[in-house]
């Protein structure tokens, strides 16, 4: 009974802090669901930084030319360095960076749908730096005010790289809107594939968002997700007239009233076939991922093996 | 040089989320970074000497494959994680006393991209070099592995020193160091990383020589039509 009380009262002083504004940090404590919550939604974000990395890596390759091909290097290497710092704030939660990859592989952890879509042209890289990033950064600025203090950290970091990506992203598709017929034609394209997924990146409506009231409660999220989908589409749908490409959606219309785009009813049912598994590259995405892993076994090992062997030969000097 | 840089660095590009650990990942993509930056620099530099206004990206995507004077080792294909490996150390061996003379060539723009290229070459070279200790000197497995990465790469690397007229001119006007000087510091480095990583140089002492006469193996067409490919489907447009 006086357990159930003392707990009681962390929960109390826990939400208190949160209240009040105060980090948490690693060694403080928390509720359980708390930290299932993080580690869910950190990983989650981890693994789609890694797996993101794909459909970009896709035309490294055949970038058209060199500037273009460094810009993007770096850029997909950025992206694995903000799953290297996601996996680690996971860690402080107690998360083995090992086993959390493990679930993606094995289908249990979920990564962000937009990339279980193909990247067919050049143009698409513009797309996915404007768009996919775009949306990125309307969810994560939040994040740089999230009550756990490694998360927060992290998304400030991330924040300000995602700003060079869509900027660069937005260089590419600009420049192509304004280039030749088959430029142009190229970058509409990419526009009508991808803006409709990147409407589903925030998630499902708020009706229909079963964790959103407990995650605003703990200060993890901060916006709900159709008022973040509703910034987006205001902050972009203007970018779009300006290098004169069309979004692809008869029913947007500027309200005067409200002062915000309205726009067309979103596929849900596309948006959880994808989840589920179904897009075009759901299997292809996390098959490479974890040829990845399998092919670098041994290259692990070795990295190991060797780090104990001289470790022994140091040990053997020393006595 | 510059297509050495180039084909190398359009090589680990390849590797672009598909590396053995994360931080791999990161580490190959950044070299392939650092020697696409070489090359921009190389190529720009000869675009200004040839004086017929081809610029980097001329030079880079639109020549013919009989063009790329790039040594054969860089266009072989990525295999293992180990084969990437070896390739890259055989070359940053190479590169390493290059740059490092060419610091002090009389062509003061050649001095300078060497100058640059050096800090980032010695840390490709340790990179690569320890690599191949820990892959040697690992498990029974990876031992294996590297050894055999050795045993059919090790054919290309005189490719390396190939020499020619223009090399030798180079050298006369102190533009270039000695090839000869570059591959006894090669070989001293070599022979001491691979003693450490327990590996065993090859028996069979037959080169493949070809690559700095533009005489290449059959993996650069499908490297060139890959690097190509955008340049040559929309000509003459600006990306």
């Amino acid at each position: 009974m006086e357990k159930a009380q003392d707990i009681l009262e962390l929960e109390r002083r826990f939400q208190e802090k949160i209240d009040n504004d105060i980090r948490i940090e690693p060694n403080d404590w928390m509720p359980d669901a708390y930290r299932k919550t993080l580690i869910r939604q950190i990983s989650q974000h981890a693994h789609s930084e890694i797996v993101g990395m794909l459909p970009e890596g896709n035309w490294i390759t055949r970038a058209p030319n060199l500037r273009r091909k460094a810009v993007l290097l770096a850029k997909v290497q950025d992206e694995a360095g903000h799953g290297l710092y996601l996996y680690s704030a996971c860690e402080t939660l107690g998360a083995d960076r090992e086993e959390t990859i493990d679930d993606l592989h094995s289908g249990k952890a979920k990564y962000s749908s937009i990339f279980n879509y193909p990247t067919l042209s050049w143009a698409d890289m513009g797309a996915i730096g404007w768009l996919v990033d775009g949306a990125a950064i309307m969810n994560q600025v939040p994040l740089c005010r999230c009550s756990y203090g490694p998360y927060a950290r992290a998304m400030v970091r991330v924040c300000k790289e995602e700003s060079f990506h869509q900027r660069q992203g937005f260089e590419i598709i600009s420049k192509l809107a304004q280039g030749s017929p088959e430029q142009k034609e190229m970058a509409q394209d990419a526009l009508n594939r991808f803006w409709w997924p990147s409407l589903m990146m925030f998630g499902p409506s708020d009706d229909d968002s079963p964790n959103s009231a407990q995650s605003m409660k703990w200060k993890i999220k901060r916006n709900s997700n159709d008022e973040l989908r509703q910034l987006f589409v205001d902050v972009t749908v203007p970018q779009a007239e300006m290098i004169g490409l069309k979004i692809p959606d008869n029913d947007l219309k500027w309200n005067e009233a409200t002062q915000h785009y309205e726009f067309g009813e979103i596929d849900w049912t596309e948006f959880w076939e994808v989840v589920k598994g179904n897009g075009p590259c759901n299997y292809e995405r996390v098959e490479t991922r974890r040829k990845a892993k399998e092919n670098g076994e041994w290259v692990r090992a070795a990295a190991v093996a060797y780090a104990e062997k001289k470790k022994n030969k140091e040990l053997a000097v020393e006595a | 040089m510059a297509d050495d840089s180039l084909i190398l660095g359009h090589r680990l590009s390849e590797w672009c989320g598909h590396g053995p650990i994360l931080e791999e990942d990161i580490a190959l993509t950044n070299i392939s970074l650092d020697l696409i930056g070489q090359a921009t620099n190389l190529f720009q530099y000869a675009g200004k000497i040839e004086g017929k206004g081809r610029d980097e990206d001329q030079l880079a995507f639109l020549r013919y494959e009989k063009e790329y004077k790039n040594s054969l080792l860089v266009e072989q294909p990525n295999g293992d994680f180990g084969m990437t490996i070896m390739r890259q150390f055989l070359f940053d061996a190479y590169r390493l006393p290059l740059f490092e003379a060419l610091t002090k060539s009389s062509d003061a723009q050649i001095a300078a991209i060497a100058e640059k290229s050096l800090k980032e070459t010695k840390y490709h070279y340790r990179h690569s070099a320890e690599w191949v200790i820990r892959l040697g000197d690992g498990t029974e497995e990876s031992h294996q592995r590297i050894q055999k990465s050795l045993d059919l790469l090790w054919r290309y690397s005189s490719d390396l020193f190939t020499s020619d007229d223009i090399q030798t001119e180079a050298e006369q006007n102190g533009i270039s160091p000695s090839i000869e000087e570059i591959k006894g510091l090669w070989s001293k480095n070599v022979y001491s990383v691979l003693e450490q990583a327990t590996l065993v140089i090859p028996d069979n002492k037959w080169e493949q020589n070809g690559g700095r006469a533009g005489k290449h193996s059959e993996h650069l067409g499908y490297l060139l039509a890959e690097l190509q490919y955008m340049q040559r489907a929309y000509p003459n447009m600006e990306w």
